[in-house]
């Protein structure tokens, strides 16, 4: 126990003495949390849009207000043919074009009907659909208060609820997402480069001609990485709750728990891909193109996997944050406990093991 | 001239003669660019529905059977009570619940109004946002239709309305592919180009090789031209590889010309370059140089506009947006692409790109020395 302590401070001094690394490593999570809770939505807001009007009356005006004064829209162009369109929309500085035909009052006032004609820029086909519903909404508010006073007869009302994020905030959905992506990236990478750097240097030779055993070597080697990751935990946590104003609902106590479980995850990946590198370049870049895109693609924070073909939505299982991620969600934004999130806790401590269980019976005792 | 001829055939063995490298810069960008599209599907579809019926009346299922037709809602559950249905929310096996009131029917046709209630999952801001939209505008397809069976039909309409008619360009058929495709090939370029050459150099140094080059004839610059040129020239191969997919894959024909996206990219690259030729400049070894260019690219990768539009960025990010190269190739790829812009239309980017070329590389020269320790 004592030699394993012992290893550990050795460890310890790797990442304490190389300042630069350890800054980058509590330093850049915090970094992280704070660009990406408030830069990576997809709300929208201030969209930049073009008008042509060509019959300029009252009524256009008052709904190209109405359009402007929205925290949707912003007003940036005005064109006066339709040729134009196609121009601006080249110049990439607009996602909409609302378009008023000529006699637009006088249609309305006299045969009741009168059309306006959005063109979206579909080249992002989201943004595209929930600029036109927006679009749309106003100009419905428009003619409602046209209509004041006499309701339409056999009204169906909808009363919409949102749950769990009422404001529709982006930053509910991405925490939890940015915390799966740091932690793995943390412990994945900086475990597997600081055992394949032992490899490159030659040092591995010393530990492992060390009385010490193979297995408490690499044990210790992760030690410290685990303590790191607790402080960044704890860092993110912190943030999301008094900067990005995403409460913690649930237990907290549950919370740390699932994370501690997510890095032991991670770090025996590390320890996996280790095994199998050679070089610091290699195992760098299998870190990130096997876990990094991974996490960023199937954990399901930025892309629906349900939209996925059926092959990848079978290997979204196998990729550790997509279970991180729901566990998160529903016990940090959902609140609910133990119970709810259970299968996914035994499947992230399956793969935790399994992955040990590998890198262990793989670890090479003899050198080349 | 000669020296940096010998310089370059150096690199270039030295890169070729690795297959580690090799297979991570031309196989993993291909499989990249065929299964990431894939994944990056993001339209909004398959809404799983929990519905509560507590009216069970004719009128109750034509609604049921309008929503399911549409073809965006799966009907996934089916609860006897409010709360019974959240439950399933929360379990995520639904992702929206409809509750249709008792006397749903009775209070139409006699009071001529009733009320449903819609709860979305909202931790998706997006999903909730459009899947709340896609089914309110089906309930008022619903509602105009049962309004027009009690309400005698007139030639002029009862009330003014405004008309409002959709016309999606550049992409019709909203296809996320067309958008994503350009994007990731930016992404792909973009990581060649900097981590790649910054590691290279601190390799160099770490190694101990760098005490060669350093008491060598060989002038600085040659050496930096040296360990550039070589990862310009395979980053601009990888974009070759990635367009071709794209097209033969994808069926993705840009509208613009090819020689627009070459231009631009190559005075992009010599940005990137100069990025990671800066990076490595402050770097000690390799894991330190690693874990920076790694962290820079994935803050520029993910504040590029590529997964979220910049315009809906606050203020200050949209500030390192315009200082982020990768949100510029990103917003020229696509536009010519699928706007078909030419070099006119993407001349300010072009522009901003240069500087940052001269702005990144200026400094790495300065800041590199010839001398160890």
């Amino acid at each position: 126990m004592r030699q394993f302590l012992i290893f550990v401070r050795k460890e310890w001094y790797h990442i304490w003495r190389d300042k630069r690394t350890l800054f980058i490593l509590i330093g850049m999570p915090i970094v992280q949390i704070v660009l990406y809770g408030f830069a990576l939505t997809n709300e929208v807001k201030n969209s930049g849009i073009a008008i042509l009007d060509e019959s300029r009356d009252p009524a256009t005006t008052a709904l190209i207000q109405k359009i402007d004064a929205s925290r949707y829209f912003e007003v940036i162009r005005v064109i006066h043919s339709a040729a134009e369109i196609e121009a601006v929309f080249r110049q990439g500085k607009i996602r909409l074009a609302v378009v008023f035909p000529r006699q637009f009052r006088a249609d309305l006032l006299h045969t009741n009907h009168a059309q306006v004609q959005l063109v979206a820029d579909a080249s992002d086909p989201n943004t595209a659909n929930t600029l036109t519903n927006y679009a749309s909404f106003i100009i419905n508010d428009y003619q409602q208060s046209l209509n004041q006073g006499q309701g339409l007869p056999y009204r169906i009302d909808t009363q919409v609820r949102m749950l769990y994020n009422p404001e529709l905030k982006g930053a509910y959905n991405f925490v939890p997402g940015v915390m799966a992506l740091v932690l793995m990236l943390v412990c994945t990478m900086m475990t597997s480069i600081a055992i394949v750097r032992e490899k490159e240097m030659g040092t591995m030779e010393v530990l492992l001609v060390s009385p010490l055993k193979p297995f408490r070597i690499i044990i210790a080697k992760t030690v410290p990485y685990l303590l790191i990751s607790f402080l960044n935990i704890v860092s993110i946590l912190l943030l999301s709750v008094y900067a990005l104003d995403v409460p913690i609902t649930g237990s907290i106590t549950l919370l740390l728990g699932e994370s501690m479980l997510f890095t032991g995850t991670s770090l025996s990946i590390g320890l996996l891909i280790s095994n199998t590198a050679k070089t610091q370049q290699t195992a760098m870049f299998t870190s990130m193109m096997s876990l990094f895109l991974p996490t960023l693609l199937f954990s399901g924070f930025l892309f629906p996997i349900e939209n996925m073909p059926f092959p990848l939505r079978v290997l979204s299982n196998v990729v550790p944050s997509k279970w991180y991620f729901i566990i998160v969600k529903a016990v940090m934004i959902k609140g609910l406990g133990l119970a709810a999130v259970w299968k996914e806790t035994v499947i992230l401590a399956g793969m935790t093991l399994l992955f040990l269980g590998i890198s262990i019976k793989n670890f090479k005792i003899r050198l080349e | 001239m000669r020296t940096l001829r010998f310089l370059l055939q150096k690199e270039l063995r030295q890169i070729l003669r690795d297959p580690a490298i090799f297979r991570i810069l031309f196989i993993m960008p291909i499989v990249q660019l065929l299964i990431l599209p894939l994944a990056a599907d993001y339209e909004i579809k398959n809404i799983n529905l929990s519905l509560v019926d507590h009216d069970h009346s004719t009128y109750s299922a034509r609604l049921i059977q309008k929503i399911t037709a549409s073809g965006y809602f799966r009907l996934t559950d089916y609860s006897t009570s409010y709360a019974a249905s959240l439950a399933t929310i929360g379990r995520d096996k639904a992702d929206l619940l409809l509750e249709i009131p008792a006397r749903f029917e009775t209070d139409l046709v006699k009071d001529g109004k009733t009320t449903l209630l819609v709860a979305v999952n909202a931790i998706n801001g997006v999903k909730a946002g459009l899947g709340g939209a896609y089914l309110q505008n089906i309930l008022q397809n619903f509602n105009q239709e049962a309004r027009a069976q009690w309400v005698p039909f007139s030639r002029t309409l009862p009330q003014p309305t405004i008309e409002v008619c959709y016309s999606d360009w550049f992409n019709p058929h909203m296809n996320y592919r067309y958008f994503m495709v350009p994007g990731i090939l930016v992404m792909l370029v973009t990581m060649i180009g900097s981590s790649f050459a910054s590691n290279n150099i601190v390799r160099e140094f770490e190694m101990g090789t760098i005490e060669q080059i350093n008491v060598s004839p060989i002038k600085k610059t040659w050496f930096i031209l040296g360990k550039l040129i070589p990862f310009w020239i395979m980053a601009l191969t990888v974009l070759t590889m990635g367009l071709l997919i794209a097209r033969w894959v994808y069926g993705i024909v840009p509208l613009g010309h090819y020689l627009t996206i070459y231009a631009f990219a190559g005075i992009y690259l010599m940005a990137i370059l100069g990025l990671g030729l800066l990076l490595s400049t402050y770097a000690k070894t390799q894991q330190q140089s690693m874990l920076v260019s790694f962290f820079v690219t994935m803050i520029f990768n993910l504040l590029s506009g590529l997964y979220t539009p910049i315009e809906s960025m606050p203020g200050w990010a949209q500030t390192i947006a315009r200082f982020n190269p990768v949100s510029y190739f990103i917003e020229v790829m696509r536009m010519v692409v699928l706007k078909g812009s030419g070099m006119a239309d993407i001349r300010p980017h072009i522009l901003a790109v240069l500087g940052f070329a001269i702005f990144f590389n200026g400094w790495a020269v300065l800041n590199y020395k010839k001398r160890s320790g």
